[in-house]
């Protein structure tokens, strides 16, 4: 018997899921008011009477003080008949998960069910709208613009009509062989491509050679793990290899590009460092190990998640969180995930619906999407998410960025692993289905209108409390010693997570013994799928009981899956049968060593100046229409109070309150700056600060930086001046720059081409630069590339690359987080200095992007001087000389006086002559068109690195100018009681500049992403 | 005097326990954490203490709705244990989600024939809140709350809006002295009678439903769009409490979201309730 249970708002109770809708359906202009009435419910599948499912309904389904319940068999006619206050013509929609997608709340429903002791095998959930005003097209076109995403759920127009739930089918078992051997390069090439393997046809060769010598086909399974292994995502072979680079300084070759440059850096440092080494593990493990105190390491990475997120943003990011906090657990042996970190890239919410390629969801939808995706299983881990950025801009249309990060605390004796010979291969957490395969090869493939069918496979949902019961056994089985080893089962699946852990030792596993979620499933599907929430340990014989009797306490599913063995081999076997047997060796080493050219050919210096309208990218990634049009350009010198204005409602600097408050921040009980701070906790921090240890005063800053709009000028400059930011956003709150680590995510385009690795390469090689200059160590990283969205229009491919997108996490440190400083101003009177050099760096500022400018020099980075400067601030911040502390970043001095000011609900007035500059007095040869911009404005508004606005008392004064005696600052102006920002060129100029009151500033902070 | 010991409950998905046990820790109590398989296996274990503590987190994902699995499973096993744990003058505090295992499964307030009198349901906004508010105890009966008058906690929740079956329910528990922590604006008021609804684009729409009977603030001092701004509820002895705002978020000053611009201070506000817990056994 198959029951349905209809869940209504009763009379009188909002209907917040119809509201969404129609505001959705609004945003999208697919209609102005469309009256919508919603419900939820659940199908169950059992031998269940009428009473018992009206009980289960009104005693678990609903919730009857704010809801009413409708419960029939499938098909009966009363689920069809519309409520009364529904308009009796409305068109009734449901849309289900597809069957095999992860449904938690199914499968909590089906465990709470049978604690009521009733026969239900097997539950749906499914969400139901009454839609009245629209004609069938137009509710079709809701259904797939608003209600569902066809990569994961269905949607059936009228009543349901389903007569089983159960999933799944008899599995019989057939060995299945590749004959690989006799194929020429045709067919190779197809078998790699119909096959979803993404390899390279000089890979393909490689393994066909392998097996001639061995004489005998691959198995399917055989064949899939070297493809998994293999995979850019997976062994990073792009950036891990041979590069032959050329810029305008000459060629240079690297063996291994990334070794060579930013783990280089770190390895330096380290070496210089000698017994002081802060490093623990770098670049070996699942995330980064840096010392934190005597008893604890921290751990850090950050990884992304884009093609998933670009086909179903709230899977995509939801599962991208959920991975990224199993970097951590599979670390050392588990760390204890502290906090989040988030950075998106969407192109802007306001991009026209009717502009959009085949295949490309509406950027709104992917930001609503990955924003809930990760509220979902970040809040329900338990974990803070501390600290993000969204950047905004037209080319991310089709492949949106979603970079998610997690800090781990690991005690510092458990920071090594290794399995031992003999020990058990445990799986732990989630049991296996069908879902994701292919995650592993298709995220280092190329996005296209077509991925939706295609990959469908790969996108999945995630389950956090599978993830945090695994969290918790996992942290007692440690803290206990019942294993050796363990990491994250990610993509890949368990060939991946075995491959690795066994390289050093060979592995035997039994695919049979797999927990499968529904029958069905081949040997090859259980060893590739990439199901959430497992991890795979190393757990001895002789703690395998505890470890088990442990973990079942919890309801954990732990099983053996297979043993570690000294053979040097991984071999497969399915009910005693060997379906695949590889060389460790072979797998780890046998990859083909590739060259690939990378060219860099700098873009000449321009003067900034007007943008020609061709030349301006679609949509600027502004917060008012009208600051993108050509038109606001040619109006030479603006009003810069106008300027700040648009700068502030532009929408990378735009308030992200939105999103901030939908994140729990504080659990954990260790927050200490929040990402919001000031007067009314809404001002703009530069950087999270937690306390990891309850009871302890030392804390961790947490911070990044990013500013794709550098790169497109120069790559270089873009990564020094990533860096920068990371770093300086970290000292503004009071970390010490001498013990900040940093993580590297590259996302680029087609790395095929020389020019876009030439540009990563560039890139690369400021990191290494940086870190050394700064002695900032690289500790992890991870890279995305070919990210970019093709489609066809007419018949020709037509492609959008994403900006070179390198994305610098830091990790700081504070001896006591009372020392921290927030940046919203505290007192009138106090003092306001610039501390750091102005210089005439417009290129790819905010200025130049709401005047509509082109051209003008890239901030570049004095490391050297960064690094004296850094220390300096700190030191005045540790002393207590400081009363808030603001770095400048987008829009210059002109947001981060602003930001300041109403963040703190005073005011602020500065004479930009005091500033301390750099700026030639206007030459000939200047990148600034004088006729668009003057030298004010540069003082203004220049985006130059390594730069400060501290608050100082009077009586702090001389204090806090002897600690920057050896840095470049000046005393700007000061704290005002009137809420205004002021601005005067000259302490003598008869009318300021700027003369704003910081509530209209504020407003237009707030106004464009406040939704 | 002794230590009160407390036993902290841990469900999957619970995630505020080791900050709630270092809060009671901190306020003199000694505490114990125990997942609810264990005590749904040998119940007698609440013999032991006289704290039971519900903290905040997602027991079981909150699927279905936040608190019902782990509330059902209370009302299928655990009733009777309870009320005898209660009976012998211990006491239990619900926070957040501990509060909606409370509230659902008729701890805190008794079924009546149309079953329960109270929930907590989705936020006017739809949307899971992070936000500091200001509170206000608005009866004398919980145990909790004594000596309190006023509160600024962090809430972190999706369906925190206090809902009664009536208007008459509220009326009753308001009368009892049950509703004992109220939203109130900064400067401590909580009565929104005659405030219409409509602060906002944000927000509540909801508070349009039912202000005017409700008195709700607007959005965001009352951040859910709780019927007469109620934001914990005790039971009729006092020892029973629930509350969505989190106090064990709110015990080290740097806690304070403006700590940095206030003078210094020892502690934060939210450990005043776990200290009153302790004494409530000196």
């Amino acid at each position: 018997m198959l029951w349905e249970i209809d869940i209504y708002p009763a009379a009188g109770q909002p209907d917040l899921a119809g509201r969404a809708v129609a505001a959705a359906a609004a945003d999208f202009q697919l209609a102005g008011q469309l009256a919508v009435h919603s419900a939820y419910g659940y199908l169950l599948e059992g031998d269940l009477q009428a009473a018992d499912a009206e009980r289960l309904a009104r005693e678990l389904l609903a919730d009857t003080v704010v809801e009413t319940v409708c419960v029939a068999p499938v098909g009966c006619s009363s689920l069809a008949q519309p409520p009364a206050a529904v308009d009796q013509a409305a068109r009734l929609v449901h849309v289900l998960l597809k069957p095999g997608v992860m449904d938690p709340v199914a499968q909590s429903a089906r465990q709470a069910i049978a604690d009521f002791g009733l026969p239900v095998d097997e539950v749906r959930t499914f969400r139901k709208h009454w839609i009245a005003g629209l004609d069938e097209s137009g509710v079709r076109t809701l259904a797939s613009r608003v209600l569902a995403n066809d990569s994961i759920e269905q949607v059936v127009a009228g009543p349901l009509r389903l007569e089983r739930l159960r999933l799944g089918s008899n599995y019989r078992f057939e060995l299945c062989h590749v004959p690989l051997r006799e194929l020429d390069d045709n067919g190779l090439a197809r078998l790699s491509r119909e096959g979803q393997l993404y390899l390279t046809l000089v890979e393909m060769w490689t393994i066909q050679q392998h097996f001639r010598e061995l004489g005998r086909d691959p198995t399917d399974a055989e064949l899939e793990t070297v493809a998994q292994t293999w995979s850019e995502h997976c062994s990073h072979k792009t950036l891990a290899g041979r590069i032959a680079y050329r810029d305008e300084r000459g060629s240079r070759r690297f063996d291994n590009m990334l070794k060579e440059t930013i783990f280089a850096a770190t390895q330096q440092l380290r070496k210089q460092w000698g017994p002081a080494d802060w490093c623990v593990s770098v670049f070996k493990d699942n995330a980064g190990i840096v010392r934190f105190d005597d008893q604890y390491n921290v751990v850090f990475k950050v990884e992304t998640h884009n093609h998933p997120s670009a086909l179903e943003p709230y899977g995509g990011a939801n599962t991208g969180i959920g991975g990224v906090i199993r970097d951590p657990m599979g670390t050392g042996l588990g760390a204890k995930p502290v906090c989040n970190t988030d950075v998106f890239c969407f192109a802007p919410p306001d991009t026209p619906a009717d502009s959009l390629p085949p295949g490309v969801l509406h950027p709104r939808r992917v930001m609503k999407g990955v924003v809930s995706g990760v509220r979902d299983y970040g809040n329900r881990m338990g974990i803070p998410t501390v600290n993000g950025a969204v950047y905004f801009d037209p080319r991310y249309l089709g492949n949106p960025l979603v970079y998610c990060g997690n800090v781990g605390l690991i005690p510092r004796d458990c920071s090594d692993k290794a399995p031992h010979v003999g020990d058990w291969i445990v799986v732990l957490g989630g049991r296996t289905g069908r879902d994701g395969i292919h995650g592993a090869t298709f995220s280092s493939a190329e996005l296209t209108s077509e991925s939706e069918s295609v990959s469908g496979g790969a996108v999945q949902i995630g389950n956090a409390i599978t993830e945090k019961m695994v969290l918790d056994v996992l942290l007692a089985a440690r803290d206990r010693r019942l294993f050796h080893a363990v990491t994250d089962c990610g993509a890949g699946g368990l060939s991946s997570a075995v491959g690795e852990m066994g390289e050093e030792i060979g592995a035997e596993v039994w695919l049979d013994k797999a927990p499968l979620k529904y029958d069905g499933l081949s040997y090859t599907e259980i060893w590739i799928s990439e199901a959430q929430e497992r991890m795979v340990l190393a757990v001895p014989p002789a703690t395998w009981d505890e470890f088990h009797a442990l973990c079942a306490s919890e309801g954990v599913e732990a099983t053996i899956l297979g043993q570690f063995v000294p053979t040097g081999r991984l071999v497969l076997k399915y009910h005693g049968e060997i379906v695949g047997d590889l060389a460790m060796s072979f797998l780890h080493e046998g990859r083909p060593p590739v060259v690939r050219e990378a060219i860099y050919e700098p873009r000449p210096e321009r003067p900034l100046a007007a943008s020609t309208a061709a030349a301006s990218p679609p949509s600027a990634a502004t917060g008012t229409p009208s600051a993108a049009t050509p038109s606001a350009a040619t109006t030479a010198s603006q009003d810069s109070g106008e300027t700040l204005t648009r700068i502030l409602s532009s929408l990378n600097v735009a308030s992200k309150e939105w999103i901030i408050r939908q994140y729990d921040h504080e659990v954990q009980g260790g927050s200490v700056i929040k990402p919001l701070v000031g007067v009314a906790n809404d001002g703009p921090s530069d950087a999270a600060v937690i306390r990891p240890v309850l009871g302890s005063r030392r804390g961790l800053a947490i911070a990044c930086g990013m500013n794709p709009r550098f790169g497109d000028l120069d790559p270089y400059h873009m990564a020094a001046g990533a860096i920068d930011e990371a770093v300086r956003n970290c000292v503004a709150v009071g970390a010490d720059p001498s013990r900040i680590a940093i993580l590297d995510n590259f996302c680029w385009g087609y790395t095929d081409r020389p020019e876009t690795l030439g540009a990563l390469v560039r890139a690369a090689l400021a990191c290494y630069d940086s870190a050394i200059a700064l002695e900032t160590p690289f500790i992890s990283g991870k890279d995305s590339l070919n990210n970019e969205f093709s489609y066809l229009v007419d018949g020709q491919k037509r492609t959008i690359a994403i900006p070179s997108t390198l994305l610098i996490s830091a990790l700081g440190q504070v001896e006591d987080v009372a020392r921290c400083v927030t940046m919203d101003l505290k007192q009138p009177g106090n003092l306001l200095y610039q501390v750091g050099v102005t210089r005439d760096e417009l290129g790819g500022s905010h200025f130049a992007l709401v005047r509509g400018l082109e051209g003008g020099r890239v901030p570049r980075v004095d490391a050297a001087a960064a690094k004296r400067l850094f220390a300096a601030v700190h030191a005045a911040i540790a002393a207590g000389a400081v009363r808030s502390c603001h770095d400048l970043s987008e829009g210059g001095l002109a947001v981060t006086l602003a930001e300041m000011a109403f963040a703190g609900g005073l005011g602020a007035r500065a004479t930009l002559a005091a500033v301390p500059a750099e700026l030639p007095m206007v030459p000939a040869n200047s990148p600034v068109d004088s006729g668009a911009v003057d030298e004010f404005d540069i003082r203004l508004f220049s985006e130059s690195h390594t730069r400060f606005v501290c608050e100082v008392p009077v009586a702090k004064r001389h204090e806090f100018t002897a600690l920057l005696a050896a840095v470049p600052h000046a005393l700007i102006g000061e704290v005002l009681d009137e809420p205004r920002l002021i601005v005067h060129d000259r302490p003598d100029s008869p009318a300021p500049r700027i003369n704003a009151s910081t509530a209209v500033l504020k407003e237009a902070w707030q106004a464009p992403l406040r939704w | 005097m002794p230590s009160p010991r407390v036993l902290i409950l841990r469900a999957p998905g619970t995630n505020c326990d080791l900050e709630t046990a270092h809060a009671f820790k901190l306020a003199g109590a000694t505490t114990e954490a125990c997942h609810i398989n264990r005590l749904l296996a040998e119940p007698e274990l609440l013999d032991q203490f006289q704290i039971l503590c519900l903290p905040g987190g997602f027991s079981y994902g909150d699927d279905i709705a936040a608190g019902r699995i782990l509330a059902n499973q209370f009302r299928h096993h655990l009733i009777e244990p309870l009320s005898r744990f209660r009976d012998r003058g211990s006491l239990i505090l619900g926070i957040c989600n501990g509060f909606q295992i409370l509230i659902k499964s008729g701890v805190l307030l008794a079924d009546e024939p149309a079953g329960a009198p109270a929930t907590l349901t989705w936020n006017g906004g739809g949307l899971f809140q992070d936000r500091w508010v200001n509170l206000r105890t608005a009866s004398d009966r919980c145990v909790f709350l004594r000596g309190i008058d006023r509160l600024y906690l962090p809430i972190a929740h999706a369906e925190g809006k206090f809902v009664t079956r009536d208007h008459a329910t509220l009326e009753r528990l308001r009368a009892a002295g049950q509703l004992a922590l109220c939203y109130a604006t900064p400067a401590g008021n909580d009565s929104g009678a005659g405030s219409s609804a409509a602060d906002s684009s944000a927000a509540d729409s909801s508070a349009a439903d039912s202000s005017a009977a409700t008195s709700a603030l607007p959005f965001p001092d009352n951040p859910n769009g709780a019927w007469g701004n109620v934001a914990g509820v005790c039971d009729a002895t006092g020892r029973v409490f629930g509350l969505m705002p989190h106090p064990e978020r709110h015990i080290d000053p740097t806690h304070h979201p403006r700590w940095t611009r206030l003078p210094e201070r020892t502690a934060g506000d939210g450990l005043k309730l776990f200290q009153n817990a302790v004494e409530y056994f000196a």
